[in-house]
């Protein structure tokens, strides 16, 4: 069944297509975790992630200034070749200066009719972020309502936060699996499961999730997990990477498998879930989307970060933290200094990655091997 | 051979002293048990000020700039910023200013001034970061408030200005009085911050009405006298001698324009820019005033300090009108400055490149501009966002638009030889002659 994840990050826009065809919903695509997918399932549209694809840039030159991170430009790119026409809207909350950039140009120049910009608070540390919020949402019911053609009810929200929690619930299930000390899931088998959650309707990955569940409490890996290790820091679905560095223990001395990550493509976007008890819906999630672990940007004026990133890691013992952070991406770059200090104060050694989606992995494959050598060194020493 | 008479300003010395002043102020406010405010050019400067007439400021973009200016001294500090862990496409006067933190080293002598507090604002990715970054290296013990003016965009931008969005920035000044109160232990002043807030409003005006008289030609200010001007929006735009000095420059300015007297003798040839300069190589200017052409400003130093509003039925750009009365209460002043810093034209482009693209051809048609000069700033991610898109749109509106790379801030991401190459040919193709050696 886990199969099944791979399948789907793999034929994403065929699966959406034919979903559509089979669904007559409309879908909308979204650029950053901070899009209430509740708001969208409630209306009975399908919201869907839009990931680069880690070609090489060819056609965002004229749109986006080479300054900003390869992340926002493979996206872009993939609306400029129209892979992704048979969308009915785009939408983008308020995170990055970067991502906002492809959601702009894609919105002048493949526009499919339907756009919205959400102005997610940055200042989620105070207390008028949530308020500020829910009036934010009920602007965007209104659009969202227009698009798909009917109202949104309190009912319709509870269902959306419903579908949407029991997804996160599974993935969270199933990362408990990646603490054990032999894990039965590989790093780059959590990517693919948590890229396909974007990528699909929740409530046809949750069957699945559930079944991949049942069958992690008895599936055993023929592998030396190697180095345990956690990866933090921006945007990253280069599942290449993370299959290139677990498969380094099968022609190097020294190999490793991710078991965690602290970043926007999973843990940041999945971890928390929408509070049932709180009475009025928006209220729920207006309040999910503040507290939710935040990306860098964010995170202000405490960096409140530095103690998920380590708790994460003591809760699955890892060795080592690899810090990766996208070519050029600000936010990420404001914190490492602070996040590879404070891991290695508490006794996590940590290499740091400049990454870029657009390029072969092999050679940050390389970089990394190096590390996990000097993973291997200091535990000879005692 | 000049074509329209020229003079130096006037007020000129007393620009300079006013800058000097307030940087040791900064510096000396310990000595009278004052206190120190660092935060962003952008900050709501206005609402710190209801703590005492004693409170100093240093602002980050003019004095990570200042720190550009004298190349050596920012080499250094980008080095200390780099040695730290800091990445080098990091915003190049954040960089500059934890380097001065770093090394210690304040840009205009001695060791840099610890602030009691940082106060600042956050729309660009780095804002809130730099003062949390800050405060870190001096410490850890300097306490930080920002407030996030990401609220959207402003009408025309948006069908209406909602005002949830207004109230969600006012009551984000409203606790970060609590908050000074706190850690400041003194009693705020109202009517201090009532006083604030207007001068706050009265600059941002004034400097908007002295940029209009630019629309006259010859063109009475260019960008190189302009940077040394709008700097004063940048370092405090509340303070009241700030304001008043405006009012005296927009005199000086309507009488130049009156009895015609240019910037740029020959002008024959009028052009705009985008971002911040390259501090270090502010010549360009001079080169270009070489080939008799003058840069009249940018939607930059027009609207960064500047309040405006834009008019898309008319294609127009002009300055925002002031509110007809003072606020009276506290919660009356914060809505008042939020609305009011709400529709800077400098915060409009963060939400879609389409809004800075109007903007700014409203500038080039109103203000009777031959060319577009985009400077691709490498120092500067929240000014450089959409940039790309703002060339392809002001081409199809029918604008002629050259573009170069550079920084505003660290030096070598700027090649001079092959900018003026690059201004050579884009003046070339405007119908000017290159001018004798
Ligand atoms: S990787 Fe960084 S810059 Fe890129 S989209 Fe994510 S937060 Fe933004
Ligand atoms: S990158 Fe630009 S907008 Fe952002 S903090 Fe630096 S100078 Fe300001």
């Amino acid at each position: 069944m886990i199969e099944k994840f791979q399948e789907w990050h793999e034929n994403r826009h065929e699966y959406q297509k034919e979903w559509k065809r089979r669904t007559g919903n409309k879908i909308v695509g979204y650029f950053c975790t901070y899009i209430p997918e509740e708001i969208f399932y409630a209306a009975d549209i399908l919201p869907v992630r839009i990931l680069g694809s880690h070609e090489p840039q060819d056609v965002t030159e004229p749109h986006i200034f080479g300054m900003f991170c390869p992340f926002c430009r493979d996206v872009l790119a993939q609306g400029l070749k129209g892979k992704y026409n048979y969308l009915d809207g785009i939408t983008l909350a308020q995170s990055c200066l970067h991502l906002r950039q492809a959601f702009t140009s894609w919105d002048l120049h493949k526009n499919p009719g339907w756009s919205y910009f959400l102005p997610m608070p940055n200042h989620v540390q105070s207390k008028r972020a949530v308020p500020f919020l829910i009036e934010e949402y009920k602007l965007l019911i209104k659009k969202v309502e227009e698009l798909a053609g009917k109202k949104i009810t309190d009912d319709d929200l509870r269902r959306g936060i419903d579908i949407m929690n029991n997804v996160r619930r599974v993935m969270k299930e199933i990362y408990e699996f990646r603490k054990e000390d032999s894990p039965p899931i590989t790093g780059t088998e959590a990517m693919y499961m948590a890229c396909a959650q974007f990528f699909t309707d929740a409530r046809e990955f949750l069957p699945v999730a559930e079944e991949v569940k049942k069958e992690l409490e008895t599936r055993k890996l023929d592998r030396d997990p190697g180095k345990r290790i956690m990866l933090v820091g921006s945007e990253n679905d280069d599942i290449e990477y993370i299959a290139m560095i677990e498969t380094l223990g099968e022609r190097e001395s020294v190999g490793c498998t991710v078991v965690i990550e602290e970043h926007c493509t999973t843990t940041r976007y999945f971890w928390d879930e929408v509070d049932t008890s709180i009475d009025d819906p928006l209220t729920a999630i207006a309040e999910r989307y503040v507290s939710r672990t935040p990306c860098p940007s964010k995170d202000w004026p405490q960096r409140t970060r530095l103690q998920r990133i380590l708790q994460l890691a003591k809760d699955f013992k890892v060795d080592g933290a690899i810090v990766i952070q996208q070519k050029f991406c600000d936010p990420h770059e404001t914190d490492i200094p602070f996040v590879r200090k404070f891991l290695e104060d508490n006794g996590i050694p940590t290499y740091f990655l400049e990454f870029d989606v657009t390029v072969a992995a092999g050679p940050f494959a390389i970089r990394t091997e190096a590390f996990l050598e000097t993973l291997e060194a200091e535990e000879d020493l005692f | 051979m000049a074509k329209y008479p020229t003079e130096p300003l006037k007020c000129w010395p007393k620009a300079k002293e006013l800058r000097n002043k307030f940087y040791k102020n900064f510096e000396h406010a310990h000595d009278t048990g004052g206190v120190r405010v660092m935060g962003s050019a952008w900050a709501l400067d206005a609402v710190p000020m209801g703590l005492g007439r004693d409170v100093y400021w240093v602002t980050g973009e003019p004095y990570g700039a200042s720190c550009a200016f004298d190349r050596p001294f920012s080499a250094e500090c980008m080095d200390a910023a780099e040695s730290y862990g800091f990445s080098r496409d990091l915003c190049a006067y954040m960089r500059n200013y934890w380097g001065s933190i770093i090394l210690n080293k304040y840009a205009f002598g001695g060791s840099f001034p610890k602030a009691d507090f940082a106060y600042s604002q956050h729309i660009c990715c780095s804002h809130a970061k730099w003062y949390q970054n800050a405060c870190e290296l001096e410490g850890g013990d300097v306490p930080l408030y920002a407030i996030d003016v990401g609220a959207g965009a402003y009408p025309p931008f948006e069908p209406e200005m909602y005002q949830h969005r207004v109230k969600y920035v006012a009551d984000q000044m409203l606790d970060s009085i609590e908050w000074m109160e706190k850690i400041t232990g003194r009693t705020y002043n109202d009517e201090l911050f009532f006083e604030a807030c207007w001068n706050d409003i009265r600059s941002t005006h004034t400097w908007a009405k002295v940029c209009m008289l630019n629309r006259a030609v010859p063109a009475p200010l260019d960008e190189k006298s302009i940077y040394s001007l709008y700097v004063f929006g940048t370092l405090q735009k509340s303070n009241g001698d700030f304001a008043d000095f405006y009012e005296e420059l927009l005199e000086e300015v309507e009488d130049r324009v009156k009895r015609g007297v240019a910037s740029v003798g020959n002008e024959q040839a009028r052009v705009m820019s985008d971002t911040q300069p390259p501090w270090g190589f502010l010549k360009i200017y001079r080169y270009l005033e070489t080939w008799g052409v003058v840069s009249i400003g940018s939607l930059y130093t027009f609207g960064l300090e500047g309040m405006w509003l834009y008019d898309e039925e008319n294609n127009e750009f002009k300055p925002r009108p002031m509110p007809t009365e003072k606020a009276k209460t506290r919660e009356e002043a914060c809505m008042m400055l939020a609305d009011w810093h709400l529709s800077k034209p400098e915060y409009q482009h963060y939400y879609h490149p389409e809004y800075k693209t109007k903007m700014m051809d409203a500038i080039a048609k109103n203000w009777k501009v031959d060319g577009i000069i985009l400077h691709y700033n490498r120092g500067c991610e929240g000014l450089s966002v959409g940039i790309a898109e703002n060339r392809l749109g002001l081409l199809e509106r029918g604008n002629k638009v050259m573009t170069y790379e550079g920084n505003m801030g660290d030096e070598r991401e700027f090649d001079l030889g092959a900018v003026q190459m690059r201004f050579d040919i884009f003046l070339e193709s405007l119908g000017l002659k290159k001018p004798e050696e």
